[in-house]
């Protein structure tokens, strides 16, 4: 039996996905992809909302998408009946999708230059906020039928999106949700956090939601060829 | 919730360094955990042992150590302690914080053989 001896390490726990997560950031940039990881609880309308997107988008970028789901495929079947092409990845009991999931996704898509990947997230506002997958940003889909105190019950997830759509907006006059005290409640744990309302269902603030990627896509082009295009198309 | 992945990932670290360095049984895993950051503390220690089982960490005691939660209030200028992420400056009551510490993640250090 050999001598016990102390080990430092200070490393951080999730380094394996983190470095994974910049990989996936270095491919997204070198092919000027726009990815975003929509995160939210289950049921909160995030393919469908992903399936009006593309449909809002369709003709002006090449748009592909990732779901991630705990069982089923149901959802990549939906986002390909809109002709877009989706891969599911099956998390089985894992409670979020991580960085090397998504890699290993995207390689499969083979993503186009220039483009928008989608990339949904398992329903859960708990885990998938501490799981960078490399993503420009996160954005979290809330829907008014959850209550405007979901920001402060999950605020690491609120913390880590840096837009908030507020899904089912027509469904207010049916409810007595606080559309401004959810705001509110929001940026006491991200001052910073930008806000949409709109409705999957109704179309209602998908303009404004298709302007937000339309800027967040010229951010993640910034210095990249296809920036000079994208102007001269604009 | 998710302190099972973090203990899967907690095994792979475990299982890499050992290869590195040279040795095949880990008696204690010294782990810095944030306030801020999400890790139910009890969760994780239940689920430490469940993933542990039958690896190189089998019989490995746990030791935690947690951190503060910090945040630089910007109409303060300072740097004030916090509880939870939602908490308003304790001086000033402003919600314009940004977090500084609490959000550690780490494993500090082991005692090996
Ligand atoms: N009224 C209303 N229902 C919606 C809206 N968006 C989604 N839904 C419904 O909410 C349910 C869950 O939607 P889904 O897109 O599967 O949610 P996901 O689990 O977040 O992917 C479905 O029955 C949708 O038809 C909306 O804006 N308004
Ligand atoms: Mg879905
Ligand atoms: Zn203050």
């Amino acid at each position: 039996m050999s001598q016990a001896r102390m080990v430092k390490l200070e490393k951080d726990i999730l380094s394996k996905n983190n470095e994974y997560a910049d990989a996936n950031r270095k491919m997204f940039a070198e092919r000027g992809v726009l990815a975003l990881n929509l995160v939210s609880s289950p049921g909160s309308g995030k393919t469908t909302l992903l399936c009006r997107t593309i449909d809002a988008l369709r003709g002006k970028l090449p748009i592909a998408v990732i779901e991630g789901d705990q069982q089923t495929s149901s959802d990549a079947d939906r986002i390909r009946a809109t002709g877009a092409p989706a891969i599911q990845v099956n998390t089985g009991k894992g409670c979020h999708l991580d960085a090397h999931m998504v890699g290993h996704a995207a390689d499969h898509l083979d993503l186009a230059e220039g483009g928008l990947l989608l990339v949904e997230n398992v329903g859960n506002l708990v885990c998938p906020a501490g799981f960078d997958l490399g993503e420009a940003h996160k954005v979290v889909v809330l829907s008014i039928t959850e209550g405007e105190d979901k920001p402060l019950k999950y605020p690491d997830m609120f913390a880590a999106a840096d837009l908030m759509l507020l899904n089912k907006t027509d469904l207010l006059p049916h409810l007595d949700f606080d559309v401004e005290a959810c705001i509110a409640n929001a940026r006491k744990v991200n001052p910073r956090i930008k806000v949409l309302r709109v409705s999957a269902r109704t179309g209602e603030g998908m303009s404004d939601w298709t302007a937000w990627i339309g800027a967040a896509r010229a951010m993640a082009l910034t210095g990249h060829p296809l920036a000079a295009e994208l102007k001269g198309a604009a | 919730m998710h302190e099972m992945a973090i203990c899967e990932s907690i095994r792979g670290i475990l299982e890499e360094e050992a290869a590195r360095q040279d040795f095949r049984k880990v008696g204690r895993v010294c782990l810095e955990i944030g306030r801020l950051s999400a890790v139910e503390v009890e969760a994780l220690k239940f689920g430490f042992d469940v993933v542990m089982r039958g690896s190189l960490a089998g019989d490995a005691r746990l030791e935690i150590v947690e951190t503060e939660g910090r945040a630089w209030c910007m109409p303060c200028g300072q740097s004030v302690p916090i509880a939870a992420r939602f908490d308003p400056c304790p001086d000033c009551g402003s919600h314009q914080l940004q977090v500084t510490g609490g959000e550690e993640m780490k494993i500090r250090e082991l005692e090996v053989s």
